[in-house]
Protein backbone atom coordinates (compact mmCIF):
# COMPACT_ATOMS: atom_id res chain seq x y z
CA UNK A 1 0.00 0.00 0.00
CA UNK A 2 1.26 3.30 -0.34
CA UNK A 3 1.63 5.93 2.14
CA UNK A 4 0.49 9.14 1.98
CA UNK A 5 4.00 10.54 2.31
CA UNK A 6 5.13 9.12 -0.45
CA UNK A 7 2.45 10.25 -2.78
CA UNK A 8 3.27 12.90 -5.17
CA UNK A 9 1.97 16.26 -4.14
CA UNK A 10 -1.07 16.36 -7.17
CA UNK A 11 -2.33 13.12 -5.95
CA UNK A 12 -2.22 14.42 -2.05
CA UNK A 13 -4.18 17.75 -3.14
CA UNK A 14 -7.09 14.87 -4.93
CA UNK A 15 -7.07 13.08 -2.02
CA UNK A 16 -7.67 15.64 0.44
CA UNK A 17 -10.38 16.60 -1.74
CA UNK A 18 -12.29 13.83 -1.77
CA UNK A 19 -12.03 13.30 2.00
CA UNK A 20 -13.12 17.04 2.18
CA UNK A 21 -16.10 15.99 -0.07
CA UNK A 22 -16.60 12.68 2.12
CA UNK A 23 -17.51 14.97 4.99
CA UNK A 24 -19.37 17.15 3.22
CA UNK A 25 -21.73 14.51 2.14
CA UNK A 26 -21.88 13.22 5.35
CA UNK A 27 -23.88 16.62 5.94
CA UNK A 28 -25.46 17.35 2.79
CA UNK A 29 -25.01 14.10 0.32
CA UNK A 30 -27.05 15.83 -2.43
CA UNK A 31 -24.83 19.04 -2.47
CA UNK A 32 -21.56 16.53 -2.81
CA UNK A 33 -23.48 14.30 -5.49
CA UNK A 34 -24.06 17.63 -7.32
CA UNK A 35 -20.58 18.67 -6.78
CA UNK A 36 -19.55 15.15 -8.23
CA UNK A 37 -22.19 15.29 -11.24
CA UNK A 38 -21.29 19.42 -12.28
CA UNK A 39 -17.54 17.83 -12.00
CA UNK A 40 -17.96 14.80 -14.12
CA UNK A 41 -20.04 17.48 -17.02
CA UNK A 42 -16.93 19.81 -17.09
CA UNK A 43 -14.64 17.44 -17.16
CA UNK A 44 -16.47 15.75 -20.24
CA UNK A 45 -16.07 19.41 -21.95
CA UNK A 46 -12.95 20.02 -21.66
CA UNK A 47 -12.14 16.74 -22.78
CA UNK A 48 -11.74 17.64 -26.25
CA UNK A 49 -9.31 20.63 -24.99
CA UNK A 50 -7.37 18.48 -23.12
CA UNK A 51 -6.48 16.53 -26.29
CA UNK A 52 -5.80 19.58 -28.26
CA UNK A 53 -3.39 21.16 -25.67
CA UNK A 54 -2.00 17.25 -25.45
CA UNK A 55 -1.31 17.92 -29.41
CA UNK A 56 0.14 21.15 -29.42
CA UNK A 57 2.47 20.41 -26.55
CA UNK A 58 3.62 17.37 -28.37
CA UNK A 59 3.88 20.04 -31.40
CA UNK A 60 6.18 22.40 -29.12
CA UNK A 61 8.35 19.37 -28.06
CA UNK A 62 8.68 17.77 -30.93
CA UNK A 63 9.07 20.52 -34.12
CA UNK A 64 9.96 23.58 -31.99
CA UNK A 65 13.43 23.64 -31.35
CA UNK A 66 14.83 25.25 -28.14
CA UNK A 67 16.94 28.84 -30.50
CA UNK A 68 13.35 29.36 -32.26
CA UNK A 69 11.41 29.85 -28.97
CA UNK A 70 13.97 31.83 -27.29
CA UNK A 71 14.48 33.95 -30.96
CA UNK A 72 10.39 34.68 -30.54
CA UNK A 73 9.76 34.43 -26.78
CA UNK A 74 13.48 34.90 -25.07
CA UNK A 75 15.30 37.16 -23.35
CA UNK A 76 16.11 39.25 -26.56
CA UNK A 77 12.45 38.60 -28.13
CA UNK A 78 12.03 42.06 -27.50
CA UNK A 79 8.76 43.86 -28.94
CA UNK A 80 8.41 40.95 -30.64
CA UNK A 81 7.92 38.60 -28.36
CA UNK A 82 5.49 41.01 -26.61
CA UNK A 83 3.30 40.59 -30.06
CA UNK A 84 3.15 37.14 -30.35
CA UNK A 85 2.53 36.62 -26.38
CA UNK A 86 -0.62 39.20 -26.63
CA UNK A 87 -1.89 37.98 -29.77
CA UNK A 88 -1.78 34.12 -28.54
CA UNK A 89 -2.64 35.22 -25.20
CA UNK A 90 -6.05 36.29 -26.72
CA UNK A 91 -6.25 33.44 -29.20
CA UNK A 92 -6.03 30.74 -27.99
CA UNK A 93 -8.31 29.65 -26.06
CA UNK A 94 -8.65 27.03 -22.74
CA UNK A 95 -8.84 27.02 -18.83
CA UNK A 96 -5.23 27.69 -17.16
CA UNK A 97 -5.28 24.44 -16.07
CA UNK A 98 -4.62 23.08 -19.25
CA UNK A 99 -2.84 25.79 -20.19
CA UNK A 100 0.03 25.81 -17.88
CA UNK A 101 1.76 22.24 -18.40
CA UNK A 102 2.24 24.18 -21.70
CA UNK A 103 3.32 26.83 -20.56
CA UNK A 104 5.88 24.84 -18.36
CA UNK A 105 6.71 23.11 -21.12
CA UNK A 106 8.05 26.63 -22.95
CA UNK A 107 9.42 27.80 -19.79
CA UNK A 108 11.86 24.65 -19.54
CA UNK A 109 12.85 25.28 -23.22
CA UNK A 110 13.50 29.41 -22.76
CA UNK A 111 10.51 31.80 -22.91
CA UNK A 112 10.63 34.87 -20.63
CA UNK A 113 8.16 34.82 -17.35
CA UNK A 114 7.15 38.21 -17.81
CA UNK A 115 5.83 37.28 -21.57
CA UNK A 116 4.00 34.16 -19.64
CA UNK A 117 2.17 36.94 -17.59
CA UNK A 118 1.39 38.73 -20.50
CA UNK A 119 0.19 35.98 -22.38
CA UNK A 120 -1.89 34.68 -19.30
CA UNK A 121 -3.47 38.07 -18.80
CA UNK A 122 -4.27 38.62 -22.09
CA UNK A 123 -6.36 35.30 -22.19
CA UNK A 124 -9.04 37.62 -20.36
CA UNK A 125 -9.88 39.47 -24.12
CA UNK A 126 -11.79 36.32 -25.38
CA UNK A 127 -13.24 37.61 -29.09
CA UNK A 128 -15.67 35.07 -28.80
CA UNK A 129 -16.94 36.39 -25.53
CA UNK A 130 -17.33 39.86 -26.59
CA UNK A 131 -21.06 39.74 -27.74
CA UNK A 132 -22.37 38.81 -23.93
CA UNK A 133 -20.34 41.59 -22.66
CA UNK A 134 -21.49 43.81 -24.60
CA UNK A 135 -24.72 42.34 -24.04
CA UNK A 136 -24.59 43.26 -20.33
CA UNK A 137 -22.14 46.16 -20.14
CA UNK A 138 -22.51 47.94 -23.37
CA UNK A 139 -20.06 48.39 -26.29
CA UNK A 140 -18.29 51.26 -25.00
CA UNK A 141 -17.14 49.49 -21.66
CA UNK A 142 -16.25 46.65 -23.73
CA UNK A 143 -13.57 48.57 -25.90
CA UNK A 144 -12.37 49.99 -22.80
CA UNK A 145 -12.08 47.43 -20.62
CA UNK A 146 -10.42 45.30 -23.30
CA UNK A 147 -7.93 48.03 -24.13
CA UNK A 148 -7.04 48.43 -20.72
CA UNK A 149 -6.58 44.62 -20.19
CA UNK A 150 -4.12 44.69 -23.49
CA UNK A 151 -2.20 47.64 -21.93
CA UNK A 152 -1.82 46.32 -18.24
CA UNK A 153 -0.83 43.20 -19.77
CA UNK A 154 2.53 44.83 -20.62
CA UNK A 155 2.93 46.35 -17.67
CA UNK A 156 2.26 43.20 -15.26
CA UNK A 157 4.86 41.25 -17.40
CA UNK A 158 7.39 44.28 -16.64
CA UNK A 159 6.48 43.66 -12.65
CA UNK A 160 6.57 40.43 -12.56
CA UNK A 161 10.40 40.14 -14.59
CA UNK A 162 11.09 43.12 -12.01
CA UNK A 163 9.85 41.82 -8.88
CA UNK A 164 11.29 38.11 -9.99
CA UNK A 165 14.59 39.87 -10.45
CA UNK A 166 14.73 41.41 -7.22
CA UNK A 167 14.38 38.52 -5.39
CA UNK A 168 16.65 36.47 -8.17
CA UNK A 169 14.70 34.34 -8.93
CA UNK B 1 13.25 14.80 -29.92
CA UNK B 2 11.90 11.68 -31.84
CA UNK B 3 7.93 11.96 -32.15
CA UNK B 4 7.80 8.83 -29.22
CA UNK B 5 9.44 10.81 -26.97
CA UNK B 6 7.69 14.05 -27.64
CA UNK B 7 4.83 12.17 -27.23
CA UNK B 8 5.64 10.76 -23.84
CA UNK B 9 7.21 13.82 -22.43
CA UNK B 10 3.79 15.66 -23.13
CA UNK B 11 1.57 12.94 -21.77
CA UNK B 12 4.28 12.98 -18.63
CA UNK B 13 3.47 16.80 -18.28
CA UNK B 14 -0.61 16.71 -18.78
CA UNK B 15 -0.94 13.80 -16.25
CA UNK B 16 0.98 15.33 -13.59
CA UNK B 17 -1.46 18.28 -13.84
CA UNK B 18 -4.43 15.95 -13.85
CA UNK B 19 -4.94 15.40 -10.54
CA UNK B 20 -4.89 18.49 -9.46
CA UNK B 21 -7.04 19.50 -12.22
CA UNK B 22 -9.82 17.65 -10.95
CA UNK B 23 -9.48 18.25 -7.67
CA UNK B 24 -9.83 22.31 -8.16
CA UNK B 25 -12.75 21.42 -10.29
CA UNK B 26 -14.16 19.11 -7.53
CA UNK B 27 -13.77 22.34 -5.19
CA UNK B 28 -15.05 24.68 -7.28
CA UNK B 29 -18.21 22.54 -8.05
CA UNK B 30 -18.49 22.51 -4.13
CA UNK B 31 -18.21 26.04 -3.27
CA UNK B 32 -19.00 27.68 -6.90
CA UNK B 33 -22.83 27.59 -5.73
CA UNK B 34 -22.84 29.21 -2.60
CA UNK B 35 -20.49 32.08 -3.73
CA UNK B 36 -22.66 33.15 -6.44
CA UNK B 37 -26.02 32.96 -4.48
CA UNK B 38 -24.40 35.09 -1.95
CA UNK B 39 -22.47 37.64 -3.94
CA UNK B 40 -24.97 40.29 -4.24
CA UNK B 41 -25.52 39.87 -0.16
CA UNK B 42 -21.64 40.77 0.63
CA UNK B 43 -21.58 44.30 -1.53
CA UNK B 44 -22.43 47.32 0.82
CA UNK B 45 -22.78 49.78 -1.25
CA UNK B 46 -19.11 52.01 -0.14
CA UNK B 47 -17.79 53.57 -3.21
CA UNK B 48 -13.58 52.56 -1.63
CA UNK B 49 -15.07 48.98 -0.67
CA UNK B 50 -16.97 47.90 -2.89
CA UNK B 51 -13.93 47.09 -5.97
CA UNK B 52 -11.82 45.69 -3.14
CA UNK B 53 -15.08 43.17 -2.26
CA UNK B 54 -15.21 42.62 -5.89
CA UNK B 55 -11.66 42.05 -6.75
CA UNK B 56 -11.45 39.38 -3.54
CA UNK B 57 -15.08 37.82 -4.47
CA UNK B 58 -13.55 37.01 -7.91
CA UNK B 59 -10.21 36.17 -6.84
CA UNK B 60 -11.98 33.31 -4.80
CA UNK B 61 -14.36 32.40 -7.41
CA UNK B 62 -13.82 30.26 -9.84
CA UNK B 63 -15.51 29.12 -13.16
CA UNK B 64 -15.14 29.56 -17.39
CA UNK B 65 -15.10 33.56 -18.09
CA UNK B 66 -18.27 33.82 -19.23
CA UNK B 67 -20.10 32.75 -15.96
CA UNK B 68 -18.44 35.72 -14.44
CA UNK B 69 -19.63 37.93 -17.03
CA UNK B 70 -23.20 36.40 -16.24
CA UNK B 71 -23.01 36.77 -12.58
CA UNK B 72 -21.40 40.22 -12.96
CA UNK B 73 -24.71 41.12 -15.43
CA UNK B 74 -26.91 40.16 -12.74
CA UNK B 75 -25.14 41.91 -9.76
CA UNK B 76 -25.47 44.99 -12.04
CA UNK B 77 -29.05 44.58 -12.22
CA UNK B 78 -29.26 43.94 -8.27
CA UNK B 79 -27.81 47.25 -7.82
CA UNK B 80 -24.09 46.90 -7.12
CA UNK B 81 -21.61 49.25 -8.80
CA UNK B 82 -20.10 49.19 -12.28
CA UNK B 83 -17.05 49.41 -10.66
CA UNK B 84 -17.37 46.49 -7.76
CA UNK B 85 -18.73 44.75 -10.85
CA UNK B 86 -15.90 45.28 -13.17
CA UNK B 87 -12.97 44.58 -10.81
CA UNK B 88 -14.86 41.21 -9.64
CA UNK B 89 -15.39 40.05 -13.12
CA UNK B 90 -11.61 40.68 -13.88
CA UNK B 91 -10.44 39.20 -10.65
CA UNK B 92 -12.22 36.23 -11.57
CA UNK B 93 -10.34 35.37 -14.58
CA UNK B 94 -7.52 36.83 -13.64
CA UNK B 95 -6.55 36.31 -10.13
CA UNK B 96 -6.62 32.24 -9.08
CA UNK B 97 -6.52 31.26 -5.50
CA UNK B 98 -8.63 28.11 -6.79
CA UNK B 99 -5.59 27.26 -9.48
CA UNK B 100 -2.51 28.74 -7.53
CA UNK B 101 -1.52 24.72 -6.49
CA UNK B 102 -1.25 24.03 -9.70
CA UNK B 103 0.07 27.04 -11.27
CA UNK B 104 3.20 26.67 -8.53
CA UNK B 105 3.32 23.35 -9.43
CA UNK B 106 4.05 24.67 -13.30
CA UNK B 107 5.09 27.35 -12.94
CA UNK B 108 6.92 28.03 -9.49
CA UNK B 109 5.60 29.36 -6.56
CA UNK B 110 7.56 32.69 -6.90
CA UNK B 111 6.25 33.58 -10.16
CA UNK B 112 2.36 32.20 -9.33
CA UNK B 113 2.05 34.50 -5.91
CA UNK B 114 3.74 37.24 -7.45
CA UNK B 115 1.46 37.31 -10.61
CA UNK B 116 -1.86 36.88 -8.92
CA UNK B 117 -0.75 39.74 -6.30
CA UNK B 118 0.14 41.92 -8.97
CA UNK B 119 -3.35 40.40 -11.01
CA UNK B 120 -5.31 41.35 -7.76
CA UNK B 121 -4.47 45.13 -7.78
CA UNK B 122 -4.56 45.39 -11.25
CA UNK B 123 -8.13 43.93 -11.05
CA UNK B 124 -8.76 46.75 -9.10
CA UNK B 125 -7.42 49.49 -10.82
CA UNK B 126 -8.71 48.57 -14.55
CA UNK B 127 -12.27 48.81 -12.66
CA UNK B 128 -11.62 52.30 -11.42
CA UNK B 129 -9.45 52.99 -14.43
CA UNK B 130 -12.99 51.68 -16.56
CA UNK B 131 -15.96 53.21 -14.98
CA UNK B 132 -13.74 56.40 -14.81
CA UNK B 133 -12.74 56.27 -18.32
CA UNK B 134 -16.23 55.52 -19.40
CA UNK B 135 -17.66 58.06 -17.15
CA UNK B 136 -15.38 61.05 -18.46
CA UNK B 137 -16.87 59.65 -22.06
CA UNK B 138 -20.73 60.12 -21.23
CA UNK B 139 -19.97 63.21 -19.63
CA UNK B 140 -18.02 64.63 -22.87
Amino acid sequence: MISFRMMKNSYKFLLVVLIIYCVVGLFNFSLACAGVQNTGVVLIKIFPTILLILFITFLVNRYLEVDKIVKYLGKDSGKKGLFYSIISGILISGPPYILFPLLKDLKKKGMKKSLIAVFLYNRNVKIPFLPLIIYYFGPTFTVIFSGYIVLFSILNGFLVEYFLRKRNV
Amino acid sequence: MNTKQAFLKSFASIKTSLPIMIGILLLVNLLGPFLEKNASNIFTGNLFFDPLIGALMGSISFGIPITSFIVGGELLSQGVSLVAVTAFVLAWSTVGVAMLPLEIVNLGRKFAITRNLICFVFAIVIAVLTVGTLNLINYL
